[in-house]
């Protein structure tokens, strides 16, 4: 951030108005870019930059969701969700983090170079994220396709091949479970235990929640690229600066944001059960 | 009568600005066209077209009553079956919840008032401003069309698996609509949270804030904390209701409670976000009415927050008998009579500014006080069903319905009037009669008692809520209520009219006429484009009704701008 930013953040109208006109030195009724309601780019900046934070919390809310329903449905059926995360295949899921968090580094760099003012380091980087989250949203597309072959989408052709359940030194994962994961007495009074049938079921609750939170991470990725391209001529033009970069940092927020879902959606979905 | 000297002259206060010479431009006449409202992204345009489609669900919801009243006339079902009657109820608590009640004060008066109380030119976002109602209109244009269609029976609860895996009725369509203005809501709530911290004039300290803007800054809150979550749950609905994957449904596995548990963790707070604006409108009306700053003024600040803050930790006590724990209802229904204790501060501090104040009975004071003693009695049976015990007897009858109607027409709606009777001369530039808009207080508060008092008793004697028909001995208690929803009918036609009629006849109003304090009216009747014709710097607090501002030999002593963080 430049430093005018810090000396004017937030201030009163007529300190924040002067110094609007002194950053800018333009002598017209009001400076380029800068919207009527506001008095200054400080403030301008500010409110946006706000604005993109609260909007993040929104989101927050908006996944926390399915983060309850997954916390929820785990914590009843562990069997289930591990012979489920067994389906999902590590290796590309591993592979679209490191490229989803060398996307957010292309993106911080974009924001520099934004605040910087250099317009083809800002497109160049911006190329670099919208590459990268394409790669992801390809590696995504192939798991999915993947799941689709395999019969693991929730719905009437829902199949899980019951040799598929996990085994650890030849025995069934679900019994190596802890007592009292479950049920207090798990131990001694052989409850009921899950049979395929249910498995099958909670399986498929399972990979309805992987869909489900994988997918809505998804759109936002797709939301996301369309933003940075959309950045892309704006900042060939040299629309941004020192004094207005709001788009580019607030849609980089957007961008870190929707990554740090992703590092925990990986762990959740990818590595439940696999730390035997 | 309908003089302009109807409304109290208060020669004490002199007008801070000079009444400003006809013709003037302001934001109704600087430009003219459908198209310079549909496009505008000046509040106050806005918030114009939110009172229009607020009022259009109003008129909606408002006609569902009136059959389901009428229905409830006689013990049989006569005038409809029990088919229809579930999607009466259904869609007027659907109308009037999500499409009047949380939009009501916030996207009207708080849309066009935040700004220019704490003196800025417009909210940080007007493209969102404007977005927002769009998405509004869409929302509302799916929820209307499902009503064209038939409506859904399933309450407005879409509980779980009756709206997932038993009803014929397009839930996914109203579920939709109801998505999509929850977006609306959370721009709204956006748009407040930053104007507010980052757009007050000079001198415009936390503290200096008129009570209004703090409501609308916990309603904004609970808005952008609360609504995600009922969009999350509403896709959740919509995915369990198309693909069958069982989420919610527990012959695969899922929870149905689960779904009562995301429902309310987002329906209990809008309660909140219906009743916390209302309340700050009180206080504009108690201060302005009296002559005196709010007694207490930060602990009323404070007791918002407050209660958007509890209003988050007390969903369960919807749930006592959806197989909860007993635990876990015993601990929601402590927590949710600390939400008694904020509510309590505001009503003893309203009553304490009215102690010794110069009270003038206006309309919107008329209002405030239908306000003050409905919410009581509507917070107060609050608490009994937050007592595991009453609550289980009186659940899911008529003292519920009862106590919600208290709290939201009661409360939120006599808070809506009263604002609405107080700036409309801000808004329109126009005075109503004054005769006429007394008469109309009166009746609905008349009304409102006979329609919903008896359901009290109704409620307490057993009769269940959600029924069409029911036993002989309930009909004279029920046809009271109904009597009195046909006066509270006939009551919310009378401000319509001449709040109609003032528009194009009425006497034009001064920039204050109620002699109150308050930067909004420091500028002219209607605004200009800009809210004001020289950037406002306050150098006093708010509801300061005192000498220094009375005398204008005495000008308020010149105070470094103070910084606004």
């Amino acid at each position: 951030m430049s430093p005018e930013a810090h000396s004017t953040a937030i201030g009163p109208r007529g300190v924040a108005a002067a110094h609007g006109s002194t950053e800018q030195g333009h002598t017209g009724a009001h400076p380029p870019r800068l919207a009527h309601h506001f008095d200054s780019y400080a403030q301008q900046r500010e409110s946006a930059s706000l604005g993109v934070w609260v909007f993040l919390v929104t989101e927050i809310m908006f996944f926390g969701g399915l983060f309850t329903a997954y916390i929820l449905y785990r914590s009843k059926y562990p069997e289930a969700f591990i012979a489920g995360s067994h389906q999902l295949d590590v290796m590309l899921g591993t592979i679209n983090t490191a490229v989803l968090i060398c996307s957010s580094l292309t993106m911080a760099m974009a924001v520099r170079s934004a605040q910087l003012g250099r317009s083809k380091a800002i497109a160049g980087f911006l190329v670099a994220t919208i590459v990268l989250g394409s790669v992801f949203l390809g590696i995504k597309a192939t798991e999915y396709h993947h799941k689709w072959v395999e019969h693991l989408i929730p719905g009437h052709d829902f199949h899980l091949e019951i040799d598929h359940l996990p085994t650890h030194h030849g025995k069934p994962v679900a019994s190596e479970l802890p007592s009292g994961v479950v049920g207090e007495s798990r131990a001694d009074v052989p409850l009921p235990s899950a049979g395929p049938q249910d498995i099958q079921a909670h399986t498929q609750l399972f990979f309805f929640l992987y869909f489900g939170m994988t997918g809505l991470h998804a759109v936002h990725m797709i939301i996301g690229v369309g933003l940075l391209v959309w950045l892309i001529r704006p900042s060939l033009r040299g629309m941004f600066d020192g004094n207005n970069h709001n788009y580019v940092e607030g849609i980089g927020l957007y961008w870190h944001f929707v990554d740090i879902v992703w590092i925990f959606l990986f762990p959740l979905l990818y590595l439940v059960g696999r730390h035997g | 009568m309908t003089a302009h000297s109807d409304f109290p002259a208060h020669s004490a206060f002199p007008e801070p600005i000079e009444e400003a010479p006809e013709p003037y431009e302001h934001y109704l006449n600087h430009k003219y066209g459908l198209a310079s409202w549909l496009l505008t992204r000046d509040h106050k345009r806005i918030a114009i077209l939110y009172l229009i489609s607020v009022s259009f669900f109003f008129l909606l919801g408002g006609a569902m009553a009136v059959i389901i009243r009428l229905e409830l006339t006689t013990p049989e079902g006569d005038l409809v079956q029990a088919d229809i009657y579930n999607r009466l109820f259904t869609m007027h608590g659907i109308m009037m919840i999500f499409f009047f009640l949380i939009p009501s004060i916030p996207s009207v008066l708080g849309n066009f008032l935040i700004p220019i109380m704490i003196g800025a030119k417009d909210l940080a976002f007007p493209k969102i401003n404007l977005l927002s109602w769009y998405i509004y209109a869409i929302g509302g244009l799916f929820t209307f069309y499902a009503l064209l269609t038939g409506g859904v029976d399933t309450g407005w609860t879409f509980y779980a698996p009756l709206s997932t895996g038993y009803t014929n009725t397009p839930v996914v369509l109203v579920a939709l609509g109801i998505f999509i203005t929850g977006f609306s809501s959370i721009l709204t709530g956006l748009n407040f949270i930053v104007t507010i911290h980052r757009m007050r004039a000079p001198g415009m300290t936390w503290f200096r804030l008129p009570l209004f803007v703090w409501s609308h800054y916990a309603t904004s809150v609970i808005m952008i904390l609360g609504t995600p979550v009922i969009a999350i749950t509403i896709l959740l609905l919509g995915a369990e209701r198309i693909f069958g994957v069982g989420i919610f449904d527990p012959k695969l596995g899922g929870d149905p409670v689960l779904f009562q548990h995301f429902f309310w963790f987002y329906s209990h707070p809008a309660v909140y976000i219906m009743i916390l604006p209302a309340m700050g409108v009180v206080s504009e009306l108690i201060a302005a009415f009296t002559r005196k700053p709010v007694f207490g003024y930060h602990f009323v600040a404070f007791a918002s927050i407050a209660i958007a803050v509890l209003g988050f930790f007390v969903w369960a006590h919807h749930m006592f008998v959806a197989g909860i724990s007993v635990y876990a209802a015993a601990i929601f229904s402590a927590l949710s009579m600390l939400v008694a204790i904020p509510s309590a501060v505001k009503v003893f501090n309203w009553t304490t500014t009215l102690y010794k104040g110069s009270i003038s009975w206006d309309t919107p004071m008329l209002y405030a006080l239908g306000f003050i003693g409905l919410f009581t009695i509507g917070g107060l049976t609050g608490v009994m069903l937050a007592t595991l015990g009453i609550d289980i007897h009186v659940h899911d009858t008529y003292f519920v319905v009862a106590h919600f109607h208290y709290i939201m027409v009661g409360g939120a709606i006599m808070g809506y009037m009263g604002g609405l009777h107080y700036w409309w001369p801000k808004i329109t530039g126009k005075l109503y009669p004054k005769f006429w808009s007394k008469v109309g207080a009166l009746t609905i508060f008349l009304g409102f008692n006979v329609t919903f008092f008896p359901q009290f008793i109704l409620g307490y004697l057993g009769m269940p809520r959600r029924y069409h028909a029911y036993p002989n001995e309930f009909q004279v208690l029920n046809v009271m209520s109904s009597a009195g929803a046909t006066v509270l009918g006939l009551g919310y036609l009378i401000p319509a009219v001449y709040f109609i009629w003032s528009m194009r006849y009425g006497k034009d109003a001064s920039a204050n006429p109620w002699g109150a304090i308050g930067l909004e009216w420091e500028t002219t009747s209607p605004p200009p484009v800009e809210n004001f014709d020289k950037p406002p710097v306050v150098t006093w607090g708010a509801y300061e009704y005192h000498e220094s501002r009375v005398q204008p030999s005495l000008p308020p002593p010149k105070q470094e701008v103070m910084r606004v963080t």
